[in-house]
């Protein structure tokens, strides 16, 4: 790709770029650190994600800014227009997945002084590390304008799903077991809601990309597999 | 009054221009030596706005300028091919090229109105060409060609002043109206807005939006914003060829060819 004949706009492009590549960054930190807070049961772990998810809504209003500017200054066309309006529809989903790894760590707060069922929290352990991959290889994606990179993103979107539903099916299991672990099962139950939900907007992140390398939406409908709006597990 | 937004960009553009007003066939100009257009082959729509955009040299008005034959004008040039107005060849022996350029209108970068009255100036047309049989006649023709132009109300007052006393953007909608006075089917522009300021363009812009109900516009400009904003198909020429042709919202967010990328976005080399 040859550059820009005006040398600022191609700076503010790369800018651009960098200002999602740290927020990215940062958006995975948070979720990798929430996870380890409800694991050890760290609660100063989980305040430092709190406060951390500030410098996340700071990026997201930063490059909305320099989004605005761009198409008032800059008019753009073309792969520079679809780069432009790409970074802005991947913030919004970096900063929603910046509220998740906060709303996780609040959970880990609350629970923090209760035992932990083991396979439950193993089940957690292996969403969270899978989002984690996803929501890394999507950001790769983006920072390599790797289209089939973010497809195979958004097609591994299922396995979270998959896993959240069997997670859901032991949970409800676990509370009928004992009415003293509903407290803590409801608690985790969000917990995972929360990291579906941010394999959700990796998902978005991956259609994004796609646009921006392809000029044009994927067809396929997404692979929806979470289907516990569905699920009931009958007490009799 | 309110006008309610409308978000049916695309349905315009797929609703307008399904009928070719003028087809191109291996159109190539050469002006003594140089090989100014090489092989062109388009299918322009009618009732539709066509944007010719491109950098300086890159063709795009010699292209304009063979479809009412301008380039018969210059005794140098050279143009073969085919070019189509409706099932008529224009460069056939037996063509007419005063009516050609009856049938064809042409607007130019710089408002150019004749040292006449603003009347005389819509006027003279109509009159040269036979089209009107009496003052009443000639009076109605002028009138409505002004109201088309969006002038009618500026002017209507004032119609034996001088057509080059008005401003810039008078002007050039003058030569609009004396463009369709004569009844056109296809009207050229050359960079019509490169003259004017902000206001008296998106007046001019506002009349082609209009003007495209009726006619076949085919429109040459330096902007792409204005290319964007007024055509629904847009041809991209670079060195004397045709690039990339298209409806004007794919080639602005999603072109093919990598030239026209590469123009459009500001990174030509």
């Amino acid at each position: 790709m040859n550059e820009h004949t005006v040398k600022s706009y191609e700076e503010e492009l790369a800018l651009l770029d960098k200002k999602i590549a740290q927020m990215g960054g940062l958006a995975e930190q948070l979720l990798g650190q929430s996870l380890a807070a409800l694991e050890k049961r760290d609660p100063r772990l989980a305040e430092d994600v709190v406060q951390q998810d500030r410098q996340v809504d700071g990026f997201e209003r930063d490059i909305e800014e320099q989004v605005i500017s761009m198409v008032a200054r800059r008019q753009p066309m073309a792969d520079d227009l679809r780069h432009i309006i790409s970074a802005l529809r991947i913030t919004t989903d970096l900063e929603r997945i910046g509220d998740l790894a906060k709303n996780i760590a609040k959970r880990a707060l609350a629970i923090a002084d209760e035992s932990h069922p083991k396979p439950l929290m193993s089940g957690i352990h292996h969403m969270v590390e899978l989002a984690l991959h996803q929501l890394k290889e999507v950001l790769d994606a983006y920072a390599e304008r790797d289209a089939d990179k973010a497809l195979a993103v958004w097609r591994n979107d299922a396995q979270i799903d998959a896993m959240y539903n069997s997670l859901f099916r032991e949970l409800l299991t676990y509370m009928m077991e004992d009415p003293r672990n509903i407290g803590i099962s409801t608690h985790l139950l969000f917990g995972a809601k929360n990291i579906e939900r941010v394999g959700d907007h990796t998902t978005n992140i991956a259609e994004t990309v796609h646009f921006l390398v392809r000029g044009f939406n994927i067809a396929d409908d997404r692979p929806k597999d979470d289907q516990t709006s569905s699920t009931l597990i009958s007490g009799t | 009054m309110l006008k309610m937004p409308t978000l049916d960009v695309q349905t315009n553009a797929a609703a307008a221009g399904t009928e070719t007003k003028v087809f191109a066939n291996d159109v190539n100009v050469y002006y003594g030596e140089k090989h100014a257009l090489q092989n062109v082959n388009v299918n322009i729509p009618d009732r539709a706005v066509m944007a010719f955009i491109g950098p300086s040299g890159c063709g795009k008005s010699t292209f304009l300028r063979c479809i009412n034959r301008m380039n018969d004008t210059i005794p140098i040039a050279r143009v073969t091919g085919k070019i189509v107005i409706d099932d008529q060849d224009i460069y056939d022996k037996s063509l007419d090229v005063v009516q050609l350029r009856a049938r064809v209108g042409m607007v130019f970068q710089k408002p150019n109105p004749f040292p006449k009255s603003i009347y005389e100036n819509v006027a003279y047309g109509p009159r040269i060409h036979g089209l009107t049989h009496s003052k009443t006649d000639l009076d109605e023709v002028v009138q409505s060609s002004l109201e088309k132009a969006g002038l009618w109300s500026e002017v209507k007052d004032r119609l034996d002043e001088p057509g080059t006393g008005m401003s810039g953007g008078q002007q050039q909608r003058l030569c609009i109206a004396r463009a369709i006075a004569v009844n056109p089917e296809v009207i050229l522009m050359d960079e019509p807005c490169s003259a004017l300021d902000p206001i008296a363009t998106a007046k001019i812009e506002e009349l082609i939006d209009e003007l495209r109900q009726n006619f076949c516009i085919i429109i040459v400009t330096h902007s792409m914003q204005q290319a964007a904003r007024v055509s629904q198909r847009t041809a991209f020429f670079h060195l004397g060829t045709l690039v990339e042709e298209g409806p004007t919202t794919e080639i602005f967010t999603n072109p093919k060819d990598k030239r026209t990328q590469d123009y459009i976005t500001g990174r030509f080399g």
